[in-house]
């Protein structure tokens, strides 16, 4: 049975700590091969600042690029695909990051990952 | 004597072609979809049957296309398709004088001189039927052996057939070629040497053969050319099916299937195998391709639909393409490059499955207007471009609806060009439903690749698209707007979603005209080059990108205009960050020089101008 704790108007926060060896990085480095101009992504976020799905849903390129690198790769599918392609971001990136192709070969990379095993 | 052992190599490689070809065409009719296979049957018996067929002499056999390409080019692939046909075709009715009209086997008139040796007729005899056969059919026989002249040179001097690069070969092609070439010289030596022989011959082949006579033992030698002869043909034709000159027997397929209205559709499907097919490699594409200066030279339209035909789709050579359909426009057969390279890029790109069930399903606009503005993606990224068209509606007196104020919903070209147009149909619909509810009449977007879409794509009913230099066209021409002239000296940049994908090239030159002094550009119009920014190129990194940019820029500039006048966001975007020219959009260049401000107020401004002339 379950205890009733004290409400102190404070909870605590879920573990945040980013666990490389746990996480799945192999993915980042196949895109990064399939599109090398990811490795010059600074995360500045220009791109989510412009970007024409983000105006409609919490959708930024820039997280998905720092979930990508950290190997935290489990809700990237979803997120993904809300982009249009539509390629603004390409067109304001400072660091020329090939942006649309990244976005493809994200999803390819992720489509491609043997399923996850259950239990 | 009406048969010889050496017909065999010939005759057995005729067999086989037909029996692949007619494999291959059993295959291709099975492939098709029901409804294509009924509209190809009715083909056969309406009228579009006296089109294809000429349709099939003018490109097949007179190659009409090539010769607009280059004389030279045109004369060199006319005189192998129409001279050799001429060959079979006199060859025939020739055998027939000497079988009393009777039909004869195939290899019968092919080597005919072997079998018949004509001695009442002399060689230079032109006025009897039979010394006119043998007349024109040297005649022909000299026609054909120009264009293979021709051909040899091209090897070496291909700048004289106005191209810079040629197909590579592979090793099909090069025994395809190789036999082709030799089939030729082959002929002539063996009846020349006959003719020598039995003192027959034509005016060519009786003088080739008396002088041989002089110095070779011809009764040796005659028979092992007839022998290599036939072999070259017997080589030819096992390899034909495999290499480009496939293109022979299918391209007439594509004529006539096109000619019948059938549509690429799915790919991979009957008609994307048989335009696959249909390509003969001549290289006209290679050096109209832009992505040679970028170093991309594998892919190119033609070594693209080879690797395809072959099998060997290659996602790197599918996405390296910017879809400018320069390839398309110069293309003498009229195969849908972009087509079949958004459909291999569909199977590349298969794992993408993008979901926008996020979008907002807002009502509709509460104002009521006949026009709606769609600025678009790049339309918001140059706000220059939205304003100077803001400004333009407000000064002419346009009631509209902004439509994507607060932000745009992709169009879905850039998806369906990335080879997803199930996905891109769920922002068609959206799209579309956002607009119908505005009930505006007219449609007006910035953006080319939205323009394009919206045209060719959405079912908008009695909404009439278009593209703003069409509008400012329109406004002008209505009333509604009054231009100064400016003076200053501009060249335009045909956007390629506008020009070559939609077909406008005058409007915006109209308008422009009014208020610059307008230069024509090296490659404009339907040759007008891309600027580099393309969104149907997928992978090309953005020091590419630039060399592209930086060669158009190069030769848009070769007048040294003051003003680069593009109308298209991305075109302006790209060539602004070369930082070499002034670039502006052709709206932004109307609202810096409109002289008058709005219907209403159109009389009273005119009669205050007469006033103070």
């Amino acid at each position: 049975m379950q205890k009733k704790a004290i409400n102190f108007g404070y909870s605590i926060t879920p573990d945040r700590q980013i666990d490389f060896d746990a996480n799945d990085r192999g993915i980042c480095k196949r895109v990064a091969l399939a599109e090398p101009s990811l490795n010059l992504c600074i995360s500045c976020g220009t791109c989510a600042s412009t970007c024409s799905a983000a105006i409609f849903t919490d959708f930024s390129l820039r997280q998905v690029i720092l979930l990508l690198r950290r190997g935290e790769t489990q809700d990237l599918e979803k997120a993904i695909s809300k982009c249009m392609l539509c390629g603004k971001c390409q067109l304001v990136c400072p660091r020329n990051v090939n942006t649309r192709n990244l976005v493809i070969q994200i999803s390819k990379a992720l489509g491609e990952r043997p399923p996850v095993r259950q239990g | 004597m009406t048969f010889d052992l050496f017909v065999i190599p010939f005759f057995g490689g005729l067999l086989f072609l037909i029996g692949v070809l007619f494999y291959k065409y059993s295959r291709w009719i099975a492939l098709m979809d029901a409804s294509d296979r009924v509209k190809a049957g009715m083909a056969l018996f309406s009228v579009s049957l006296l089109k294809t067929l000429k349709e099939i002499f003018m490109e097949s056999l007179l190659h009409r296309r090539m010769f607009k390409r280059n004389p030279l080019l045109g004369y060199m692939h006319m005189s192998f398709a129409l001279g050799w046909l001429l060959l079979i075709a006199m060859g025939n009715l020739e055998s027939r004088v000497y079988s009393g009209g009777h039909i004869n086997p195939p290899y019968y008139p092919i080597f005919l001189k072997f079998f018949i040796h004509d001695k009442r007729v002399l060689p230079f005899e032109i006025f009897t039927l039979p010394g006119f056969f043998r007349f024109t059919m040297d005649l022909l026989l000299l026609f054909v052996l120009s264009g293979l002249v021709l051909a040899l040179f091209k090897r070496t001097r291909s700048k004289w057939f106005g191209l810079k690069r040629t197909t590579k070969h592979n090793s099909f092609d090069k025994w395809a070629i190789t036999s082709l070439w030799l089939i030729f010289p082959m002929r002539l030596l063996a009846e020349s040497l006959t003719a020598g022989i039995y003192k027959g011959g034509g005016f060519l082949t009786n003088t080739l053969g008396s002088f041989l006579a002089a110095f070779l033992p011809e009764q040796s030698l005659a028979y092992p050319a007839w022998w290599a002869y036939s072999t070259m043909l017997g080589i030819f034709f096992v390899t034909l099916p495999w290499s480009r000159f496939m293109h022979i027997p299918t391209e007439i397929i594509l004529i006539f299937l096109r000619n019948a209205g059938i549509k690429q559709g799915k790919y991979p499907g009957s008609f994307s195998e048989i335009e696959l097919r249909a390509c003969p490699r001549c290289g006209v594409c290679i050096d109209v391709c832009q992505m040679n200066e970028a170093g991309l030279t594998g892919s190119t339209a033609v070594y693209f639909i080879r690797s395809l035909r072959e099998q060997q789709s290659d996602v790197k050579l599918n996405s390296n393409c910017m879809m400018c359909g320069r390839c398309l426009e110069a293309c003498p057969v009229g195969i849908d490059t972009l087509g079949l390279r958004v459909g291999a890029r569909g199977i590349d790109n298969r794992l993408m499955t993008p979901d926008f069930a996020y979008l907002p399903q807002k009502p509709a606009l509460e104002k009521k207007a006949e026009v709606v503005y769609f600025a678009g993606c790049m339309g918001h990224l140059t706000p220059a471009v939205k304003s100077a068209m803001l400004l333009i509606f407000k000064n002419a007196g346009i009631a509209y609806n902004f439509l994507d104020e607060d932000g745009s919903i992709c169009c879905g070209r850039p998806l369906k060009l990335a080879g997803l147009a199930e996905s891109a149909s769920q922002l068609q619909k959206e799209n579309t439903r956002k607009l119908k509810e505005t009930r505006a009449k007219i449609l007006v977007t910035s953006c080319p690749i939205c323009y394009k879409t919206f045209h060719s794509d959405y079912l908008l009913e009695d909404m009439q698209v278009m593209h703003h230099s069409v509008y400012i066209d329109k406004l002008i021409q209505e009333g509604n707007l009054v231009l100064r002239p400016a003076g200053f000296r501009a060249v335009y940049h045909d956007p390629c979603e506008l020009g070559r994908g939609s077909g406008i090239y005058e409007q915006p030159r109209n308008v422009l005209k009014q208020i610059t002094e307008l230069a024509d550009v090296a490659e404009e119009r339907a040759n007008s080059l891309c600027c580099g920014g393309s969104i149907g190129e997928l992978q090309m990194n953005a020091t590419q990108r630039n060399t592209i940019r930086n060669g158009a820029i190069n030769i848009l500039c070769e007048s040294e205009p003051e003003v680069l006048v593009t109308a298209c966001p991305l075109c302006k975007k790209t060539f602004q960050s070369a930082n070499s020219i002034i670039v502006k959009d052709i709206a932004e260049i109307v609202a810096e020089n409109m002289i008058k401000t709005g219907v209403k107020q159109k009389q009273t401004e005119l009669a205050f101008m007469d006033a103070g002339s």
